[in-house]
């Protein structure tokens, strides 16, 4: 590959009425772990359809290592791995067959396909399974046999759409460990994704985006660095908050309130937060307190911030699955 | 090179995985069969009669092998987002549909067996050009498969498709002289006899086992080899822009 790894330029797609993707550039250097970051319909599939070739932007431009993709898209295509946001292998064939099947489609041969395949079964824990069915295979088994589908024929290159959604904690921190190692060896990550923790630990580099449109790009470092050693408390509250924020600012100077929704208070200070004196003000005052919770600000406060989104549903499947 | 060992193993896998899934035994083996099975039993011991069945037997077990295996080895595939691999792949289009019409191809031209091995046991077959007939079916087998190809790309459902074909399968069997002559029909029906390519495999294959026709071979082959031709590039075109979106 020559040039970056991706570069992308004024990227737009409709479907119908629908404005998938509105005008987006995309720049990923050789080697880098890139993330792509936004709540579901946000445009990231699309997106990536478009970089993979997979579909045609309205407009714009891509090139893949220097390839122009609009006049030579199977050139490109052979520097690319893709994990679908579906499991799509063949049900039919067993997992090994599965995997030299995908090895033929890049011309690799039998003994290569071979010797490659029985690696990567090894390498993603399916060696008792490699020669059962791909329909009997458990949805975090499947996960990573589609993986394991898209490197086999090493490509420098690897687009993954939400490899973690949907399957349990174990199969989750393998695959991240996994593109630990492929990121090690220098192959060039395109990582989309709704959980914004796998994203703040895994990536270099994050485009975060919301309705077709990239709101901001950079790295890890620098998104954090504004909340940077700011800490936070949320507090459940039943039946919402009958006292005026403006007389919680006075009673607690220092400290920034905002009700985030009707019965959730959240609580921002530049110094570790003690909730105790903060909960016994309230309940005093009659305000029954279901729960706080303290942590330090993170990834999904500056999403918040910047893109204006309730990470809400974000955060909610984050909790569940991740960490 | 390497497109080569792509387009063999596209092939290979289909065939290793879909000739003997239930709709392709269904329609593809049993279907033929049973219907072959019928028309000898009716025609009883009058072999001309069995030999005037037989083209249209040819030509019906390859039409419906063809769009079966074509059903299950594209719009499954499309369905389950697995073709979605294929478009993905670097195989140049063109080279990506050969590969996967092949296996319904051969899969059809397997399926003409059934009435050919029936035929030699009823009926006499010594006075048939097989130089004729192996082409032919071929042919038929491939323009078949190109047409259910394009109606796969048109159609999205799997039953989508499988109705769309009947609507095109069940009136060639009647407009294309499967089992009576082109010119029995009511002269306003005849035009559109000679729009389906079916009609011009059925010519060859009566006059290389009974030698009737109503056309020269070589006018026949040559409409044949140009429906193929112009159904392929219309399925390109179709997936250039449906499937590419
Ligand atoms: N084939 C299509 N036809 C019509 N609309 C589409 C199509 N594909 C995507 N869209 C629309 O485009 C928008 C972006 O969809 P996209 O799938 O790219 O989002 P996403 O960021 O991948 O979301 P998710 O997190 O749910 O996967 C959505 O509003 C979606 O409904
Ligand atoms: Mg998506």
């Amino acid at each position: 590959m020559t040039g970056p790894a991706i570069r992308a330029r004024g990227l737009k797609k409709r479907f119908g009425e629908v404005r998938a993707v509105g005008g987006i550039d995309i720049e990923v250097s050789k080697g880098e772990l890139f993330g792509f970051l936004g709540p579901n319909g946000a445009g990231k599939t699309t997106t990536m359809s478009m970089l993979t070739g997979l579909s045609r932007p309205d407009a714009g431009s891509i090139e893949i290592g220097g390839i122009d993709c609009s006049r030579n898209p199977k050139a490109a295509q052979h520097l690319i791995g893709v994990v679908s946001d579906e499991s799509n292998l063949y049900p039919e064939l067993s997992g090994f067959d599965n995997l030299c099947f995908s090895g033929a489609l890049y011309g690799m041969r039998r003994q290569d396909r071979s010797r490659k395949a029985s690696e990567l079964l090894e390498l993603f824990g399916l060696v008792d399974a490699s020669s059962r069915k791909f329909s009997g295979y458990s949805k975090g088994m499947k996960r990573r046999l589609v993986i394991a589908a898209a490197i086999m024929h090493s490509p420098p290159l690897l687009f993954l759409d939400e490899p973690t959604s949907g399957i349990d904690v174990e199969s989750s921190r393998m695959i991240r460990q996994l593109l630990t190692g492929l990121h090690r060896q220098g192959v060039t990550i395109f990582l989309t994704t709704h959980f914004i923790g796998e994203a703040e630990r895994l990536c270099d580099r994050i485009a975060f985006i919301a309705s077709g449109r990239i709101v901001r790009t950079d790295t890890v470092e620098r998104l954090l660095q504004p909340v940077q050693g700011r800490y936070a408390l949320t507090v459940s509250l039943s039946g919402g908050c009958p006292i005026p924020l403006g007389e919680l600012e006075v009673a607690f100077p220092g400290l920034d309130f905002q009700l985030q929704a009707p019965d959730e208070l959240r609580v921002e200070s530049g110094e570790p937060l003690k909730a105790g004196s903060l909960v016994r003000f309230l309940e005093d005052r009659g305000v029954e307190v279901i729960e706080a919770r303290k942590r330090v600000l993170s990834l999904e406060d500056v999403f918040v911030e910047i893109t204006g989104i309730g990470a809400g549903s974000m955060l909610k499947e984050k909790e569940g699955r991740w960490r | 090179m390497k497109t080569w060992i792509a387009f063999w193993s596209i092939v290979r896998k289909d065939m290793k995985a879909y000739y003997l899934k239930p709709p392709n035994v269904s329609w593809g083996l049993l279907f033929p069969l049973a219907w072959t099975g019928m028309f000898l039993i009716r025609s009883g011991q009058d072999t001309h009669s069995l030999q005037s069945v037989l083209p249209g037997m040819i030509a019906l077990s390859v039409l419906f092998g063809t769009s079966s295996m074509l059903a299950v080895a594209v719009t499954f595939e499309k369905k389950a987002r697995a073709f979605d691999r294929l478009l993905l792949s670097p195989i140049p289009l063109v080279l990506l549909m050969l590969a996967k019409t092949s296996g319904a191809i051969l899969f059809g031209m397997f399926n003409a067996l059934v009435p050919v091995l029936l035929g030699f046991w009823f009926a006499d077959l010594s006075g048939t050009d097989w130089s004729m007939v192996v082409p032919a079916v071929l042919l038929i087998a491939v323009v078949s498969t190109y047409l259910s190809l394009l109606l796969a790309i048109l159609a999205t459902e799997v039953f989508e498709v499988q109705t769309l074909s009947n609507f095109v399968r069940f009136p060639m069997i009647f407009l294309c002289g499967l089992f009576f002559p082109v010119t029995a029909l009511p002269w306003f029906l005849q035009p559109l006899s000679f729009m389906l390519p079916l009609t011009y495999g059925v010519d060859i294959l009566h006059a290389a086992i009974q030698g009737e026709q109503i056309l020269p071979a070589a006018l026949d082959f040559a409409a044949l080899a140009g429906f193929c031709l112009l159904l392929f590039s219309l399925s390109l075109h179709s997936i250039n822009r449906h499937w590419i979106g």
